[in-house]
């Protein structure tokens, strides 16, 4: 059929980017981070999530060439 | 205490949704007839069928359910999970999964039928229909009452919004599309409350600012001063911790009955390993989902704790909408502690979350609920096989996607009726949970005892049933105010809490169904020649194991190994 890991790690990757740039453009808000003691979590959470859908995007690149 | 949502926030569901469809429109193409549609062809990997066989368990109501538990009862509400799922998986995988997978049964009513014979099968079909789509119902009303007061959106839409995104996906791609999207929605589930899990810790200053915040307020209850932060400890007495149940209670009545009840006989978890590509990978499934599961308390058990000294302590503002009488409504912890931390961006993902944690367990239903109507319901009463396969795979396929629209139309309109009538829904769906612990008594006699026969099966499942439901109506939970919590038929013991209250419906149950099947066994005459129960029964089934050549990861048993090492090192800790 299809792997999974295609359409989560296109998601992931695709939210996570978001999510960075939304972090990047409003680093200098502390206002808005005041919630999240200080921490720029959009940032933080958006690279995790980027990096997991193009870990899973890899994976699933590999199997694919070995088929 | 509404929280407000951004631009990003909504963008982030949308894309969510887009893809939640689009894995159901990509799947539609190979649902060519009902095999392919209701069990995803039997060819799914194992990890892929374990994270959706866990996913589906992590519904709305378990979400909002736990982190709510967390906060009134503290670590223990662990017991859930450690000891509450955990052996039960185990023993699902190990000593059930190679007779259910084996059978070629196609659903836990259909073992019934090939195991015992036909009615015990109707009266389960039935039972477990009805079941599924009261649970469905209640979990779209908590999730829909719960968008409307906290974000503001309207009741209807956000109910029928999430009724049709998951009619869209199941409806296309079948349980196929169901387990793709239950991995999907298990990731974000994680990856969504995760910034809650550190930052509310890091807040309350790690587990030992936790601990000395929890300690004046266990003591203001009456308990020692680590209830709130221990498991085991204080099980000595019901009295000594929250939880209001000792230790007997715990380990045979979640531990044993009601665990083992819901997690080896309920379809809606099962059904995930039955669509797994080979027996083994079919054993590893509840394996794999076991991993993730015994680490989901730290997502949404502990935050629930952590809530409990915010919502003490003024300074942190934290507080939780009241109910009429003036209580906190425990289950919007998690919606609360949402908004307390998370800015706009990675608030979006924690409403996702909610979101998708709702959809897997609306999926799971409902991909549960078309199966067994079509082949326990239809099949067998209404319109038997032909005998030409491929004109009934078809017939079957269309009767099966009918069945998805029905289920979902039946889930929204019980939805409606849980909310103007919240009580009787709770009612049935604390009646219709009944069922499972006779179910697990006369499955698992069954398997393992080839004496079991189907009249005493039929009577066992029936009559434990009955037995709960008298013991729900001879007893109640003190301070209860309505009838819905028991005692409707006259009240003649009083529990302390309503958790030992269903722990002793459930071993009640199960105990007076084990004795009944087995006694109606022994009493009745063996219908089923050895031959047709091969398969199907312990002793009558030859060994053969076909993963020597595996590595130990790869075995069940080297995985069930690992899962208990790590079930037993966690109990350890937070004894």
């Amino acid at each position: 059929m299809v792997d999974i890991r295609i359409p989560i790690g296109l998601m992931f990757s695709i939210v996570g980017l978001i999510i960075t740039v939304f972090g990047f453009f409003t680093m200098s808000d502390s206002g808005m981070y005041a919630k999240s003691l200080g921490i720029n979590v959009n940032l933080l959470m958006g690279a995790l999530m980027l990096v997991f859908g193009l870990f899973l995007l890899y994976l699933a690149y590999r199997k694919k060439k070995e088929s | 205490m509404k929280v407000d949502l951004s631009w990003i926030d909504y963008l982030i569901m949308l894309i969510y949704f887009i893809f939640v469809l689009g894995i159901g429109w990509f799947l539609r193409k190979f649902m060519k007839n009902a095999n392919a549609f209701l069990e995803a062809g039997r060819a799914m990997p194992a990890w892929v069928a374990g994270l959706a066989f866990i996913s589906t368990n992590l519904g709305a109501l378990e979400v909002m359910g736990m982190t709510g538990s967390g906060m009134k009862y503290g670590m223990m509400t662990t017991h859930f999970y450690w000891i509450g799922a955990i052996p039960a998986m185990i023993f699902l995988a190990l000593f059930m999964m190679p007779f259910y997978y084996g059978s070629k049964a196609r659903s836990v009513p259909e073992f019934l039928k090939l195991r015992y014979d036909e009615k015990t099968r109707g009266l389960n079909a039935i039972l477990f229909a009805v079941m599924t789509i009261l649970a469905s119902g209640i979990s779209m009303y908590a999730l829909a009452i719960l968008m409307e007061n906290v974000l503001g959106w309207d009741f209807n839409i956000s109910l029928w919004i999430s009724a049709l995104i998951v009619l869209g996906y199941t409806y296309l791609g079948g349980l196929s599309s169901a387990i793709y999207n239950e991995v999907l929605q298990f990731f974000i589930i994680v990856i969504g409350l995760l910034p809650l899990a550190v930052l509310s810790l890091k807040d309350i200053g790690g587990w030992v600012g936790l601990k000395s915040k929890l300690a004046p307020i266990a003591l203001s209850h009456g308990f020692a001063a680590d209830t709130f932060t221990t498991t085991w400890k204080y099980s000595g007495h019901a009295t000594s911790n929250p939880l209001g149940v000792e230790w007997f209670g715990i380990l045979f009545g979640l531990g044993f009955v009601l665990s083992f009840g819901y997690w080896c006989t309920n379809f809606l978890i099962v059904q995930r390993a039955f669509a797994a590509e080979s027996k083994t990978a079919a054993r590893k499934v509840p394996l794999i989902g076991a991993l993730p599961k015994m680490f989901i308390p730290f997502l949404i058990i502990v935050p629930g704790v952590i809530a409990l000294a915010l919502f003490n302590d003024p300074s942190k503002g934290f507080t939780l909408p009241l109910d009429a009488s003036g209580k906190p409504i425990y289950d919007y912890t998690i919606i609360m502690l949402l908004k307390q931390y998370l800015p706009a961006g990675v608030l979006g993902l924690g409403i996702t979350a909610l979101l998708a944690s709702f959809m897997s367990g609306m999926a799971g239903n409902v991909s549960a609920f078309n199966t067994v109507w079509t082949y326990d319901i239809y099949q067998s009463y209404i319109r038997p096989a032909t005998g030409d396969e491929e004109g009934d795979g078809k017939h079957y396929l269309r009767v099966g996607r009918v069945a998805t629209v029905f289920g979902i139309l039946l889930s929204i309109a019980s939805a409606y009726i849980a909310s103007k009538f919240g009580n009787i829904m709770d009612f049935l769906q604390t009646i219709f949970s009944m069922i499972n612990a006779p179910l697990f008594a006369v499955i698992f006699l069954g398997m393992f005892w080839k004496r079991t026969t189907g009249h005493a099966a039929f009577t066992g499942l029936l009559l434990g049933f009955i037995a709960a439901l008298l013991h729900h109506g001879l007893t109640v939970p003190e301070g209860a105010t309505t009838l819905v919590k028991g005692g409707w038929i006259t009240v003649l013991h009083t529990y302390p809490v309503e958790m030992a209250q269903n722990f002793w419906t459930a071993i009640i149950a199960f105990g007076v169904s084990t004795v009944l099947t087995v006694s109606l066994s022994l009493l009745t005459r063996k219908l089923k020649s050895d031959k047709e129960l091969k398969g199907l029964v312990y002793s009558l089934t030859p060994r053969e194991i076909d993963d020597k050549s595996l590595p130990w990861y790869e075995r069940p048993a080297g995985l069930a190994i690992l899962v208990s090492v790590v079930a037993i090192v966690l109990t350890v800790i937070f004894w």
